[in-house]
């Protein structure tokens, strides 16, 4: 069966982390999972591979990006947004 | 221990190609930075920088050169020849011996990776010119220096990414303090604004797609420039006996290393090579006029130095003046120490402060008078220039007027 775009976020994440992607909780922060600002852009290069889409984040002001950070939750549906944008 | 002062600058950057035309660029608080010429823009999502215009190396070099040549290696040389000349000095009898080339630089000749990079691995080619790895490696521009001056006493080259020219600079006149030189030529280069050199630093996320606005609420990360500048480090006793022109004296350099985290910045380490520049110095905080800062216009940077001037300064960080002239060269790298340096003579000499330009609201986080988008006169008699390098190495510089 093919992974969910949720999936494979998590899956990103969880690689960074270091733990297993079944401990990952939507409502978790990046902090709460130990994951730091090298971490948080390398999570996000490693999604770009995966989804072959670009993410706006500038890592000066990450609360100022269009993309939204702030959960597991909220990445997953910034990702798919963006995802679904993709051109076919 | 032998007092050290400068008696000669040269500079090429995005600001002009020489050392009046750059001072004159800060006295109008002009931005070099442009849209960037160079092959491939298209694939870059950052395509600004602050880069050399109207480049011409066959005006100053011949053919057999230019092949040898890396970019860094060409600023470099014209840097020093106008460093040279002003110095008046000439190394070619015993003088030669007792001086040296210490530089910085932190890729060295990234345009020459760049370009056999591409001739083998996108072109295919399974052969490139036989000299590749002298072009490249870091030390050519320091090699070729003391080739073209006669500098055959300490020649080397430091990369401590963006505090390299510091570290250089600071070497450079621990070793005339110290009689290990008469004279020493120092500074630092780097010529990083090509295809590959951008995509890396596009990779960090922490390069700004508009401006470098330093301090400012609303900045949004560094902008890359490139270019040298050399200057002409000399024993005071030497310089006076020959009746030199002396621009400034180096009065002090301290480095400390962060030992904590390999981008972020830390406000002690940082905190730490400020205090230390100044005791080495013997000179006391509240005379400090002006700081040319690291003011890389990131988030993380910009804070962190401020607080950490704050702490050093305590109440007199409200005097002082500190501006950021990445704000109009850009980010030099390896070389933006010794740019900014600049900006510390012409405070010294002229005058005059250097601004940071692009300056749009203020950051409660970075509450110092940092000189906002217009240069104003002063006369101050300390100044220092601060620099702050990925792997949190920190240099920093203090200076006083002659």
């Amino acid at each position: 069966m093919a992974q969910t775009v949720k999936d494979r976020v998590i899956a990103i994440i969880a690689e960074q982390a270091v733990l297993d992607p079944y401990d990952i909780r939507p409502e978790a922060t990046l902090e709460s999972l130990g994951i730091d600002s090298l971490g948080l852009v390398e999570s996000i290069f490693a999604i770009e591979e995966a989804f072959d889409i670009s993410v706006p984040f500038n890592a000066n002001d990450p609360a100022e990006s269009e993309f939204d950070i702030s959960t597991v939750a909220s990445i997953v549906a910034a990702v798919e947004a963006l995802v679904a944008a993709r051109p076919a | 221990m032998n007092r050290v002062v400068i008696t000669g600058a040269g500079t090429i950057n995005a600001l002009a190609h020489d050392v009046p035309g750059t001072f004159e660029a800060f006295r109008e608080g002009r931005c070099g930075i442009t849209e960037l010429e160079i092959r491939d823009r298209d694939r870059l999502s950052i395509q600004i920088g602050g880069q050399v215009h109207n480049w011409d190396p066959e005006a100053h070099f011949n053919r057999q050169q230019i092949v040898l040549y890396d970019k860094f290696t060409q600023f470099t040389l014209l840097a020093a020849r106008e460093a040279v000349a002003q110095a008046g000095l000439n190394f070619d009898g015993h003088l030669g011996y007792e001086s040296g080339v210490v530089l910085g630089t932190a890729g060295g000749g990234v345009n020459t990776w760049d370009e056999n990079y591409r001739a083998v691995y996108e072109e295919g080619k399974n052969r490139v010119h036989p000299f590749v790895v002298p072009k490249l490696m870091n030390n050519a521009a320091a090699s070729h220096l003391s080739m073209e001056f006669n500098l055959k006493g300490p020649a080397f080259s430091v990369a401590t990414a963006c505090a390299s020219s510091n570290h250089a600079m600071g070497l450079a006149f621990q070793m005339v303090r110290s009689g290990g030189a008469k004279a020493m030529l120092t500074g630092g280069s780097e010529s990083m604004l090509c295809f590959g050199g951008i995509k890396a630093w596009e990779g960090l996320r922490v390069m700004s797609k508009d401006a470098c606005r330093p301090f400012s609420l609303n900045r949004n990360g560094m902008v890359q420039g490139e270019g040298a500048a050399i200057f002409v480090f000399e024993d005071y006793d030497r310089a006076r006996a020959r009746g030199a022109e002396i621009l400034a004296e180096v009065a002090g350099f301290a480095m400390t290393s962060d030992a904590s985290d390999i981008v972020m910045p830390s406000k002690q380490g940082a905190a730490r090579a400020i205090g230390g520049a100044l005791r080495d110095a013997r000179i006391s905080g509240d005379r400090v006029g002006y700081i040319n800062a690291h003011g890389t216009g990131t988030a993380a940077n910009d804070k962190t130095e401020c607080a950490a001037v704050a702490d050093v300064f305590g109440p007199h960080a409200d005097r002082l003046m500190i501006s950021s002239t990445k704000s109009m060269h850009g980010h030099l790298i390896g070389g933006t120490g010794a740019v900014e340096l600049l900006a510390c003579i012409m405070a010294l000499r002229d005058g005059v402060i250097a601004p940071t330009i692009g300056y749009e609201e203020p950051d409660p986080e970075c509450a110092l008078d940092v000189v906002p988008n217009t240069a104003r006169a002063a006369q101050v008699d300390v100044v220092l220039s601060n620099a702050f390098a990925f792997g949190g190495l920190n240099a920093v510089l203090a200076l006083r007027r002659a």
